[in-house]
């Protein structure tokens, strides 16, 4: 990856970081460790890997993403304010009266959310749907499928990934936030799910393991799936919950944090000077 | 204005063949219509078709709450799914599914359900729902129907794929007493007055239509005039008719293949309640599981005879 690109990702993803804690600072409190841990993934997804327009968020032949860690929904709100899908001065309305950006996704609120999620495990099968949807139709679209490693405790998720295997939905990329944490604490002390790479290959998938908080990594193995070939796609983001911001990466029950003026102004300063740096 | 055939003989054709016959030429009428089933295809005469047209048609296996998401996920991409399973495994297994990816995500589906109450028969209490009614009426915007006869499946499905929200019907896979000229179209949310009468209205849904048309006959004979109305379509209920009967005869019966908790019979209640208190009465399955057996003697079991009705028809008059 050339040197420009590279930065150009990397400021991306600090920007949705500044965006997904303004957003939820603006409310006092919310999923940030999560919201944190996917900013590296979004970055390369909009930043040039999905085929998005702005100006028709309901294109049909868009690439599609499906945050199914609906929760993660400020990460994703950040991501469309920043590519200009909402404006940004909205981001401070999360979770009020009337917003168009409630705590999880709502494809019927929000310009680019392109579906519904947050009741863990649905959205895996709609991806399938709305993969095979694009099939049928004639669309050479593909779906980005955003699973949580919490997550995937639920069945639903792998009654999805057999259905995608066994239909041969090679038009679906599934990122898997392999970040290590669910609400109650360690994955591995809660509910310790086993190796995802060996997982994902028995189920059909090809899979492969990156950095998921290197936005170059993340980048450079999407850039190597593309359509074809029968089988669907998994990548194990290999992740930190709270990436991005130290503080919230050291607090080890870091899935739902108040954010004070404090810490939003010291972690602001901080991204900011991260940015400073990028865009030299 | 569909036309009444009824006189108690059974309609030649099974409900299988009508589903197995509509779905394909619903597909056929309109690229949109998408067909899935959860290895339940070669019990509604689907099969065939489906592996000849695997563009129109996806078995999703034994897994019915990703059938449901897949089939919102379709929904999204511009299908109008129709989705097939027992009922059991059409509501209590994919209740949430249809909730929040279908209804709440606002992903508009068709669910039918085979096989509800007692029609279950020989597969007994696991496959038997009493209550899938009660689910999906619970869930916003939808729309419920227990099938009368095979030519009011025919049309109720065939409205059901244009029809915004979730569409859940429930049918049985056999004969039903034959009530609907051949063709007929029935209107959704439009209740159906069989008979006419003045003591004592008696609203039926599902196979109970029959009993109920049965039990009139001898009501009649019995001196008492009793008017049978069609509520196939449980929600959004026919509340008119509900208040007109229910004011022109004074006294009110609910008959279902359910359980009396959140079916017909409260359906038809909350309307009462609300517009015009007259004495009333159910017959329903009491809060009770399903079991195994026969139809005729699940019937009787569980209280779902047109001698019952006529035992409960006395009842309500009594309190005139």
């Amino acid at each position: 990856m050339e040197a420009a690109k590279k930065k150009e990702l990397q400021a991306l993803a600090v920007k949705i970081r500044m965006a997904a804690l303004e957003a939820i600072h603006s409310l006092g409190s919310g999923h940030l460790g999560g919201a944190l841990s996917i900013c590296d993934v979004l970055a390369a997804l909009y930043g040039g890997e999905m085929r998005i327009n702005v100006d028709d968020p309901k294109w049909p032949e868009r690439d599609k993403l499906v945050c199914s860690k609906g929760h993660a929904g400020p990460a994703v709100y950040g991501t469309l304010a920043v590519k200009g899908f909402i404006p940004y001065e909205e981001l401070k309305t999360l979770n009020r009266p009337g917003t168009r950006l409630p705590s999880h996704c709502d494809r019927n609120k929000t310009p680019g959310v392109d579906m519904t999620t947050g009741s863990l495990g649905q959205g895996t099968s709609l991806a399938c749907g709305m993969a095979l949807g694009d099939k049928l139709k004639g669309r050479d679209s593909r779906v980005f499928l955003i699973v949580g490693d919490g997550e995937s405790n639920e069945g639903q998720v792998w009654e999805a990934m057999a259905f995608a295997s066994a239909k041969g939905l090679d038009n679906l990329v599934v990122l898997l936030d392999w970040n290590k944490r669910q609400l109650d604490g360690w994955t591995e002390d809660i509910y310790p799910m086993g190796d995802y790479v060996a997982k994902f290959e028995a189920f059909g998938f090809d899979t492969v393991k990156v950095d998921g908080n290197d936005v170059e990594a993340v980048a450079e193995a999407l850039s190597n799936i593309r359509q074809g070939g029968g089988r669907p796609h998994a990548v194990i983001l290999d992740t930190v919950k709270g990436a991005g911001i130290k503080e919230v990466e050291d607090t080890v029950m870091n899935h739902s944090l108040t954010v004070s003026d404090e810490q939003f102004e010291r972690w602001t300063a901080q991204l900011k000077a991260q940015l400073a740096e990028l865009e030299g | 204005m569909a036309k009444i055939v009824y006189t108690g003989e059974m309609d030649p054709r099974l409900c299988k063949s009508v589903l197995g016959e509509t779905i394909p030429a619903l597909a056929e009428r309109d690229p949109d219509v998408i067909y899935l089933d959860a290895d339940l295809m070669s019990c509604i005469g689907t099969a065939k078709w489906a592996q000849a047209h695997p563009d129109r048609a996806v078995n999703c296996g034994i897994a019915e709450a990703n059938m449901v998401g897949v089939a919102c996920g379709l929904a999204s991409a511009g299908f109008k799914p129709i989705v097939h399973t027992f009922g059991p495994f059409a509501s209590r297994r994919c209740y949430d599914q249809a909730f929040l990816s279908g209804g709440y995500a606002k992903n508009d589906i068709t669910i039918i359900g085979t096989d509800p109450g007692v029609t279950a028969t020989m597969n007994g209490g696991t496959h038997m729902p009493f209550e899938d009614v009660a689910l999906y009426r619970a869930l916003p915007g939808s729309t419920v129907i227990d099938v009368t006869d095979p030519t009011l499946l025919a049309s109720v499905l065939g409205q059901c794929v244009d029809r915004p929200g979730v569409k859940f019907i429930r049918v049985g896979r056999k004969q039903y007493a034959k009530v609907y000229e051949d063709g007929s179209e029935l209107p959704i949310g439009k209740a159906v007055t069989l008979r006419e009468g003045t003591d004592i209205a008696i609203f039926a849904a599902g196979i109970m239509v029959h009993e109920a048309m049965q039990a009139s006959r001898t009501l009649e004979a019995q001196g008492v005039s009793a008017a049978v109305i069609d509520m196939f379509t449980i929600k959004p209920l026919d509340e008119e008719a509900v208040e007109t009967w229910a004011k022109k005869c004074g006294a009110v019966l609910a008959a279902e293949n359910h359980n009396k908790y959140g079916g017909l019979w409260s359906a038809v209640s909350e309307v009462l309640a609300k517009k015009c208190p007259v004495p009333a009465d159910f017959v329903a399955v009491e809060d009770e599981f399903g079991e195994v057996g026969p139809q005729g003697y699940l019937q009787e079991r569980f209280g779902l005879t047109a001698a019952h009705i006529v035992e409960q028809a006395k009842a309500v008059l009594a309190r005139k």
